[in-house]
């Protein structure tokens, strides 16, 4: 597989000894305009990697934070398509931050997975992590992706055994997603020590960076958990930002972009402290 | 597609009944499942665990059902000759309780210390609560907060029987939102907890594991018909939500060719509408809750809300081993609409002095449809899957009586 963005950006990164952050937002969310604009502001916020959620209504691995943010996203129209319409627009200016789209399989089951991997592509999409496909169910997207030259990120998880290890890693590519704690996103946070320890056994079995998600709500954390790992994904913090903002409709106001890229910096700091 | 030589022989070792089925889970919950499917394979090859399962069968839930001519209402119909297979009359009231027993046994093979489950319109509930109580084991169960609303003394029930209600407000707050809730403590609760699907889907083993414990309603039905008539049934008929009933029912007769076999879907206010749970005839093959089936959805594959009358048929997918049968042609799905059901309800219980729960009363709105065009020799089995009591208030709201 060629050199992806996000394999240049964790060397970027390896070089200068620092770990990347990577910051979560919901497609969409709370509005398609205002949701450009956030990801617009990521990267100067000090985020190095984009992973962008794709709205579904059943999103089984999520805790109420990243639900509400997706049901916005849902109610203000966000599609699939109007996903990857995004991106294309994110890219007319930047060409450097990766972007990672993360969500469940059926939006894309439905899209057609050929049709969905070349305009992700055409987009400018980096890596897919998708919840529900776990290695037993890779010839429907993960190796038509990889052929493709779409990094396939997989999530490895505290019941993710040594034996099991070599296989989830088998057709990972572009970093490895550790999930510190068997639950749903934004639940219990992970405690530094243990994290070390599941970082350090995963990359036994892998030269890939591993970053590390699912918890991890103040700076403070992400310094901790970013200290241990090459990268600390921070995702339900962010969108509880967003929704803390909105007005009495639930739409978008002056704070909502200033207030989550605030936030996101704020994040960022941790993790470059770390 | 081609057609199979033998229809009984899934799921193959990827757990997929031709494209349907599957393991589309995270990957938290992908090493549990393989363990599970590692015990279920040893459970059911041990005589002590089967032998045990059979005990609990005969004395605890009452099994066999009586396979019981249905003589007023072939009478009504003039046509076929009507049994009920009388799955009302087990313990708990529903043929939920036969796949509870297999799975609570299951789970304290492996040491399980805790239980969860989702359930509708609660008779599956009501099942775990049970066997959950009988074997010890704190159990907490999913439940929708509009599903709670509609089948109050099933809540009750499962409140007197130690279970734990936690009510669902995410989405429609019905049965998809209290799976994808039961998921989320699941993947949790990885090490303590064992949770029991009420239904012949969600991710490999549980829609085999679930058809099995069910496929004892088909098994004695056959015996129970060749002795009684001393032939298989022409024809047989069950309602589908998830499809355990049915699947339980139909299993044992797939490879019978002689034997009709009819599916109902809840047609909710018509399948022409936007509100029905009938995910065969409107909805196309996606993938939700581990596994691959036919689903209600939008064009985005967005989920959407199935509409019932009942609580227990009102899910927007099905289980994968029937999407394969509807594709191979061999089982035919239709549909009963609100309505429909509900004039069937009324007639079972003044005819037959059998107060049927909504669900079956879809069934036999379509056994109405079509006994009085078959010839008197017919054998035509309908699925008495679950007793009425639960209903009776939902019921006489829709006939605007007023009961208190």
């Amino acid at each position: 597989m060629q050199q992806t963005r996000l394999d240049n950006t964790f060397k970027k990164l390896g070089e200068s000894n620092s770990k990347a952050f990577v910051a979560f937002v919901s497609a969409g969310d709370p509005d398609p305009v205002t949701s450009l604009k956030i990801m617009h502001g990521l990267p100067t916020a000090g985020a190095d990697i984009i992973e962008l959620g794709m709205p579904f209504t059943d999103p089984m691995a999520d805790g109420p934070s990243i639900q509400a943010s997706s049901q916005r996203a849902l109610k203000a129209g966000m599609t699939l398509k109007g996903t990857l319409d995004m991106v294309r627009q994110f890219r007319t200016d930047n060409d450097e931050t990766p972007i990672v789209l993360m969500g469940y399989y059926n939006p894309v089951y439905i899209y057609g997975v050929d049709a969905f991997i070349h305009d992700a592509k055409q987009a400018g999409v980096d890596g897919l992590i998708i919840v529900d496909l776990p290695p037993e169910e890779d010839e429907e997207l993960c190796i038509p992706a990889l052929n493709a030259g779409l990094n396939f990120i997989r999530l490895a998880t505290p019941t993710t055994d040594d034996a099991r290890l070599p296989e989830v890693l088998a057709k990972t590519s572009g970093f490895v997603y550790y999930v510190s704690i068997t639950g749903i996103t934004g639940s219990a946070s992970p405690e530094r020590n243990v994290v070390e320890e599941a970082v350090a056994r995963v990359k036994r079995h892998t030269d890939l960076p591993v970053a590390v998600g699912f918890g991890i709500r103040t700076a403070e954390q992400a310094e901790a958990i970013a200290s241990v790992a090459d990268g600390a994904v921070v995702g339900s913090a962010l969108v509880d930002v967003i929704a803390e903002s909105l007005d009495s409709h639930g739409g978008s106001s002056p704070e909502t972009v200033t207030e989550t890229l605030k936030k996101a910096q704020e994040l960022a700091d941790g993790v470059k402290r770390a | 597609m081609s057609k199979a030589n033998s229809y009984t022989t899934g799921p193959d070792e990827n757990g997929r009944f031709g494209i349907f089925g599957g393991r589309f889970v995270a990957e938290t919950l992908m090493p549990l499942i393989l363990d599970l499917e590692k015990a279920y394979g040893a459970a059911r090859q041990d005589p002590a665990f089967l032998d045990q399962l059979q005990d609990l069968q005969t004395h605890y839930v009452g099994r066999p059902s009586p396979l019981y001519f249905a003589e007023r209402l072939t009478e009504h119909y003039g046509g076929a000759k009507i049994y009920l297979k009388r799955d009302e009359l087990n313990h708990t009231g529903s043929h939920k309780i036969n796949n509870c027993l297999g799975q609570i046994l299951l789970a304290k093979r492996m040491g399980k210390r805790r239980i969860i489950a989702e359930t509708g319109a609660g008779q599956h509930g009501v099942a775990v609560a049970t066997v959950a109580a009988r074997f010890g084991l704190p159990c907490t169960v999913f439940m929708g907060a509009t599903d709670i609303e509609r089948q109050k003394p099933n809540v009750f029930r499962m409140k007197l029987l130690g279970a734990e209600i936690m009510p669902v407000t995410s989405g429609a707050g019905t049965l998809k939102d209290a799976m994808n809730e039961a998921l989320r403590d699941w993947v949790t609760n990885v090490d303590s907890t064992f949770y029991i699907i009420g239904t012949v889907a969600g991710p490999h083993p549980y829609p085999a594991m679930v058809r099995d414990f069910q496929s004892i309603i088909g098994q004695e039905t056959k015996q129970q018909m060749l002795e009684r008539e001393g032939r298989l049934p022409d024809t047989l008929c069950a309602c589908i939500g998830g499809g355990s009933n049915a699947m339980g029912l139909f299993y044992p007769f797939l490879d019978d060719e002689s034997v009709d076999i009819i599916g109902v879907e809840a047609g909710g206010h018509g399948i022409d509408t936007p509100e029905h749970a009938a995910s065969l005839a409107g909805g196309k093959p996606g993938v939700l809750h581990g596994n691959r089936t036919y689903l209600l959805q939008d064009d985005d594959g967005q989920i959407t809300e199935g509409h019932s009358i009942s609580a227990g048929l009102d899910y927007p997918g099905i289980g994968p081993e029937h999407a394969y049968l509807k594709d191979t042609g061999r089982v035919t799905y239709v549909s009963a609409t609100d309505q429909e059901a509900l004039d069937a309800f009324q007639l079972c219980t003044k005819l037959e002095g059998i107060i049927p729960a909504l669900e079956p009363s879809h069934a036999l709105s379509h056994v109405g449809k079509i006994a009085p065009d078959l010839p008197s020799d017919h054998l035509l089995v309908m699925n008495m899957c679950g007793r009425g009591d639960k209903d009776v208030f939902s019921v006489a709201e829709h006939l605007n009586v007023d009961i208190g």
